[in-house]
């Protein structure tokens, strides 16, 4: 693995993986994909994250949807775990709660395949160290 | 794709549930389908906004428009107005109440600076197991910065200057702290990550480490550059197994990078960093109990001095801070001193995570600027009290924190503010309890879990708690006397003042402010044998309201232990000496018949 | 050195820097109560762990009350150590200990030598608050063979903790559990008698309590007197002379043999006799191994394991066998004096008497607890019936003088009985550090070089330094000899041997600190090392008066080889006067 030996390897690197970041072996362009970002810390977990994810990874495979999953930690939102972050190619992203099977099959049929917003969006709330 | 060009978003939480949002969705839905527009506009209904104080809360996109105090009869005006000519209901507009603007842009709502994220800024954000999308957010800049273009004694002042303080609830100055370590020269120094969260419903953390083991790692780095350190040691506990591997997997991934081992950004500075596991005892946050568990010793304080910047790990200089001061490292670096010290209040500066749990709609993990008021946290951001309860009081700082309670609402919240009320910021255990708590109960609780957590080295702590614990016990078995009330103070206050380490000097702060705030129920309990809250078993009286009665029979026969007595359409009576207060008679009777006294 | 000013009670008080308040009190005659609090001087231990909190005081600008013994002064601190606030915390905690310990203060073995008992008198403690509640910590009473662990009347001093571990680095005590059950027992709570303990007994001499307490033999000594059919005599082990004055509160250091003697005779043993005879007796088997091993050496012989280590003492004994198990070859397999006088006086003496063995009792006054259960062990009974029946310590026959209302200060001064009584200054110098080794010397340098000694005080072998060391010529051979007390400094004489880097040809070591002088069952000397040099000075006094010195020379001794064993390392001697060491670590349970 390359070693970064200063902050000019650094800024390279960063460059390099914003417009390519790596998933699973294949380099792919996040833009034109739907991005999938599963909750997965312990409380997550512990409410069906796992299997939420194992769901969304496979549903999305069988019905040939372009999307990346990924996990990331705990978003805040304890009192609707699982949640779910998702984000159209161009559009803002739209967070989900309670997310179980029934929930994630209607997210990929009516939210992901036909933009249709669904129940229960939770709202950001916060303000981000760049906004 | 969708051929919705506009979406309606009404706001479901239970704030403006509770001011009929539902009708308003509703209307806006019926008057759609009037107009012809369901194909193409959607009327979805979503979690709070947080923006309770204003609601029910329509927000419309594509256009980011929110209204406010929407009612249903709105929904006419909304949709012909907004939906089918594109002109915004001015009169609804939300304003910013105090500039009177217009606001459409969510940065911009008051109600969304109730909450920035310094600390938990890539967490649910980033892939905790991928260095790669730590880096795309400026990870490991700071590190570098302060390699390639700071010395120590630099970077130590722009902490200093940053006001950051320590979040594991002691408060003190970490940029100083760091220099207390900097000042004493030694062959070996150490930086310690205190990951050893203890308190009861506190876990902002682990969430820290779960979601963002980076942000800790490269601070870690950080503080080994400024305090001369080489070696990082993180003490968490077993129970954080997740937490545990993503954080081996970040070391892991940082090493590979080169980002710890020798020589990281090809300077003179060398760094890497080990975990050491905890069992779990709550008093191994002590940081001189937490040093002796990590040599292997029994986990109980010492009396500092020496501190640790001193003598700690080993003997040697260590600096120890917690997980969650670590993860604001890195921001203050990029940011500088100035934009954290805008953030917070005179004297505490920047955020604090809570973990917000309790009686509140939205439990959850927040980040809120030092000098928010405790009502816009369990109100606005915690969307109020459970079930329309009323409030009663929050428990800040876990078992060693205080109660707080309705005058405090509006109290900034920072650590000297919190003290001075007689509670403390503690790690950020946020407990709020409703009408149905009582205070004599709750106080049992959180000297329950001191009681099982003390180390047992001193007396007071060892003994003193039990007793206090006991004399709790006492009373909710309705065998107080109005003297326990000042033995408990008594004992309380000694307990705080002779205790070795903060455990035992914060022990006694529950039950002591609780007995300062809720006189009242003390005295209920301890004089007329009553508990207001009806939650002290021993205290409750089981009646049946002869007007209500009936004579259905369902209680006596719901009763297990025969209790109740009654004819057959007459009225029905209970043998208290005979009940064992289970309320199956109450939950029996469809006539409110049964009541609890 | 730097001095800091300070105001303690309104007193002005000038002390060095990195004084604590409580020693900066006592500079000006203020006297702060404590309770787990233990300075023993002389043996470099400051025990502060500021557990009890009885000894806080009100420093001025300071949030909580400090622990004065923990704390150190710092320039113009203002220090009230008795104001109300002070007062109230140390009764109200005070309170708090005792409404954790047992009230059975009638019968307990503490009762009057009691710290936690003097300062519930001292603070005026009339009644017990919380009893109406209070629920106590209770824990199985431990019962050893030496040494009872009554955990009920622990208050988590932890200085027997210190002592266990940090000065004798044995580790059978720790505090173990959490919170109100928290409390000092070996590893998994498990019985003191599975554990590594070493019943050296440092922990019963700190304990303030009654938590830790010697078996108590007195009650059963009594009985078998008291019993007709029952021949009892007694062995008095050289260093109980030496300190059993200070229980009837005459100066440390005055001796008291033949008043001891007296009391003996008084209170019904059928004879008095000493251990120093077989003191004496074990210098020939033990002083005949070292030369052995040595002449071997000398002459090239690969095989043979030096240096040579003394084995007199159980305590150590315990320890080598528990933590120093690839060594056990390496220790003199010489029984301790106690046990060779038990294998004589139930084989040689009781045929003398016509006396059979079930019916002699033999009993010892031992300086020491470990002795309590050296004489337990399988190897020094026959047929199930013990050499040694039962050991007391000098404190236990103390009292029984004291019981028997035997005015000890006007006794005569009497003899021992013969033959087993008599010894030479050889046998009495066992008492103290370096004794065994120059008792030693002063016969192997007379057999080894076939030359009378023109001086038997060898005062380089003597002191009170924790490791000695020393060289003596043996006529043109130098023997290179290592002394010890205290196994924490045993352990690093043993670590050397154990890594190969001992050039010692014989090494002496001790369990406790000033050897058998400063044993657990001597009257409590509190870590003040002037008791222990005047104690070891008599030790010396009583040598330096003896008309024989040298052990081969005690014609007593001469005429037991003649009469009975042969001689030193005969088949008979190997029988009745030798021993082997397990590896006790098989017998300690893991869990």
């Amino acid at each position: 693995m390359t070693k970064i030996k200063n902050m000019a390897d650094l800024k390279k690197l960063k460059e390099q993986l914003q417009s390519d970041i790596k998933t699973e072996g294949k380099n792919v362009r996040p833009e034109s994909l739907v991005h999938v970002k599963i909750a997965m810390a312990t409380c997550s977990i512990a409410s069906g994250s796992r299997e939420t994810m194992n769901y969304l990874v496979d549903e999305l495979e069988k019905r040939n949807i372009d999307a990346v999953v990924t996990q990331t930690g705990c978003m805040g939102y304890c009192y609707a775990e699982p949640t779910v972050e998702v984000t159209l190619p161009g559009k803002e992203p739209v967070v989900y709660g309670y997310v179980d099977h029934h929930k994630a099959d209607e997210i990929i049929e009516k939210y992901i395949k036909n933009g249709i917003l669904l129940e229960g969006i939770i709202p950001v709330n916060y303000r981000k160290i760049d906004d | 794709m969708s051929e919705y060009r506009i979406h309606l978003l009404v706001c479901g939480g239970t704030g403006c549930l509770s001011q009929s949002s539902h009708a308003v969705a509703e209307s806006l839905i019926h008057e759609i389908k009037q107009q012809g527009l369901s194909d193409i506009a959607q009327v979805v209904s979503t979690g709070c906004f947080g923006l309770c104080e204003h609601g029910p809360v329509v927000k419309i996109i594509p256009d980011n428009t929110y209204y406010t105090h929407v009612k249903a009869e709105d929904a006419v005006e909304i949709v012909e107005e907004h939906v089918v000519k594109g002109r915004k209901v001015q009169r609804l507009l939300f304003k910013d109440p105090k500039t009177d603007k217009i606001i459409t842009e969510p940065g911009e709502l008051e109600a969304y600076k109730k909450q920035i994220r310094i600390a938990l800024r890539n967490c649910g954000v980033v892939n905790p197991e991928n260095i790669d999308e730590y880096i795309v957010r400026r990870g490991y800049e700071a590190l570098g910065k302060v390699l390639a273009e700071m010395d120590p004694h630099q970077t130590i002042d722009i902490i200093k200057k940053s006001g950051l303080r320590g979040r594991g609830g002691g408060g003190f100055s970490t940029g100083l702290k760091w220099e207390l370590t900097a000042i004493n020269e030694a062959d070996r120094k150490y930086v310690v990550c205190n990951a050893d969260e203890g308190d009861p419903g506190a876990f902002m953390d682990r969430s820290i480490l779960e979601g963002d083991p980076h942000s800790v790692i490269e601070a870690m780095a950080i503080c080994g550059y400024c305090t001369g350190a080489g070696e990082g040691l993180v003490y968490i506990r077993a129970e954080y197994p997740l937490a545990i591997e993503r954080l081996k997997t970040a070391i892991k991934q940082a090493r590979n990078y080169g980002l710890l081992g020798k020589n990281i950004f090809g300077s003179d500075f060398s760094f890497d960093i080990d975990l050491r596991y905890g069992a779990g005892a709550f008093v191994c946050g002590e940081e001189t109990a937490l040093i002796h568990s990590m040599e292997g010793k029994r986990g109980e304080p010492t009396m500092k001095p020496p501190f640790p910047s001193v003598a700690g790990y080993l003997g040697k200089p260590t600096t120890v801070n917690n997980v969650e001061t670590f993860a604001n490292v890195p921001p203050i670096i990029l940011n500088g001193h100035e934009w954290f010290s805008s953030i917070g209040t005179e004297k505490s500066k920047g955020t604090k995570v809570f973990a917000l749990a309790g009686k509140v709609n939205n439990v959850g993990l927040i980040e809120v600027p030092m000098g928010i008021t405790l009502r816009e946290v369990i109100f606005e951001i915690g969307g109020g009290i459970k079930g329309g309860k009323k409030f009663k009081a929050v428990q800040t700082g876990g078992p060693s924190g205080g109660c707080l309670t309705e005058k405090h609402l509006d109290i900034p919240i920072d650590y000297d503010n919190l003290i001075a009320a007689g509670s403390m910021m503690g790690s950020g255990g946020m407990i709020v309890m409703d009408e149905d708590d009582c205070m004599v109960d709750m106080a049992k609780f959180f000297l329950e879990f001191t009681v099982d957590e003390s180390c047992g080295k001193c007396a007071p702590c060892r003994i003193g708690n039990k007793r206090l614990f006991e004399l709790l016990e006492k009373i909710t078995k309705g065998n107080g006397v109005p003297e326990d009330i000042d033995r408990l103070v008594n004992l309380g206050n000694v307990i705080k003042d002779t205790s070795l380490c903060g455990l035992g000097q914060s022990s006694p702060n529950p039950v002591i402010s609780m007995i300062r705030n809720f006189p009242d129920e003390y005295k209920a309990h301890v004089t007329d044998k009553k508990c207001p809250s009806g939650v002290c078993k021993a205290l409750m009286v089981y009646e049946i309201i002869p007007e209500n009665c009936v004579g259905c029979t369902a209680c006596a026969r719901a009763c297990p232990v025969g209790a109740i007595t009654g004819e057959r359409k007459e009225v029905h009576t209970i043998d208290t000496s005979l009940c064992i207060k289970c309320g199956a008679c109450m939950d029996r009777c469809k006539f409110n018949a049964v009541i609890v006294k | 050195m730097e001095k800091v000013k300070l105001t303690i009670d309104q007193k002005a008080v000038e002390v060095p820097k990195g004084t604590t308040i409580l020693k900066a009190a006592r500079t000006v005659g203020i006297e702060i109560p404590t309770l787990c609090y233990m300075h023993l001087e002389d043996l470099n231990i400051e025990h502060k762990p500021g557990g009890c909190r009885v000894c806080v005081v009100e420093v001025q600008g300071r949030k909580n009350l400090a622990p004065s013994c923990a704390t150190e002064v710092s320039e113009g601190m203002i220090v009230n150590t008795h104001s109300i606030r002070v007062l109230n915390a140390r009764k109200t905690v005070l309170e708090l200990i005792l409404s954790d310990h047992p009230k059975d203060c009638l019968i307990c073995p503490k009762s009057g030598n009691c710290e936690l008992q003097d300062l519930a008198i001292k603070m005026g403690i009339r009644e017990i608050p919380y009893q109406d509640i209070a629920e106590m910590s209770t824990y199985r009473t431990d019962f050893s063979p030496a040494i009872i662990r009554d955990m009920n009347k622990c208050i988590m001093c932890r200085r027997c903790e210190t002592m266990c571990n940090e000065f004798q680095t044995v580790g059978a005590l720790s505090a173990i559990n959490r919170g109100f059950m928290s409390v000092v027992a070996p590893a998994f709570e498990m019985d003191l008698e599975d554990s590594v303990c070493t019943y050296c007994g440092q922990c019963v001499a700190v304990c303030p309590t009654g938590a830790l307490t010697e078996v108590d033999h007195t009650n059963r000594l009594i009985r078998d007197l008291a019993n007709p059919a029952k021949t009892v005599i007694v062995q008095t082990a050289p260093a109980v002379r030496a300190a059993l004055g200070e229980m009837f509160d005459l100066e440390p250091g005055t001796l008291v043999t033949g008043k001891m003697v007296a009391a003996l005779r008084r209170l019904g043993f059928k004879y008095v006799f000493d251990t120093d005879f077989a003191a004496d007796l074990t210098i020939l088997e033990e002083g005949s191994e070292l030369l052995d091993r040595l002449t071997r050496h000398l002459n090239g012989d690969k095989s043979v394991k030096l240096p040579i280590l003394t084995s007199c003492c159980p305590g150590w004994v315990n320890f080598f066998e528990s933590q120093f198990t690839d060594l056990l070859d390496i220790p003199s397999t010489a029984r301790s004096p106690q046990q060779m006088f038990g294998s004589i006086a139930k084989t040689y003496f009781a045929d003398k008497i016509d006396v059979k063995r079930e019916d002699l009792i033999v009993v010892s006054i031992m300086p020491c607890l470990a002795k309590k259960y050296e004489c337990t062990r399988d190897e020094f009974k026959v047929n199930g019936n013990p050499d040694v029946d039962y050991s007391i310590s000098t404190r236990e026959l103390g009292n029984l003088i004291k019981q028997a209302n035997i005015d000890f200060h006007s006794l005569p001064d009497e003899e021992f009985d013969l033959p087993l009584g008599e010894s030479t200054g050889a046998g009495v110098i066992f008492g103290a550090t370096g004794g065994v080794i120059e008792a030693a010397v002063r016969t192997a340098y007379e057999l080894f070089t076939k030359k009378t000694l023109d001086s038997v005080d060898f005062n380089e072998l003597r002191g009170m330094d924790g490791i000695r060391e020393a060289t003596i010529d043996f006529a043109g051979t130098p023997i290179n000899i290592g002394i010890a007390h205290g196994l924490g400094r045993a352990r690093k004489l043993l670590e050397d041997i154990r890594n190969g880097k001992s050039h010692y040809h014989a090494i002496e070591i001790m369990a406790c600190p000033g050897g058998c002088i400063g044993g657990g069952g001597q009257p409590l000397h509190h870590g003040n090392f002037e008791i222990l040099k005047k104690r070891m000075e008599a030790i010396y006094r009583e040598d330096q008066n003896k008309p024989i010195r040298k052990s081969h020379e005690n014609p007593y001794i001469i005429k037991l080889y003649e009469e009975f064993l042969g001689k030193p390392l005969s088949d008979k001697s190997h029988k009745l006067l030798h021993t082997h060491y397990v590896d006790k670590r098989k017998k300690i349970i893991y869990i």
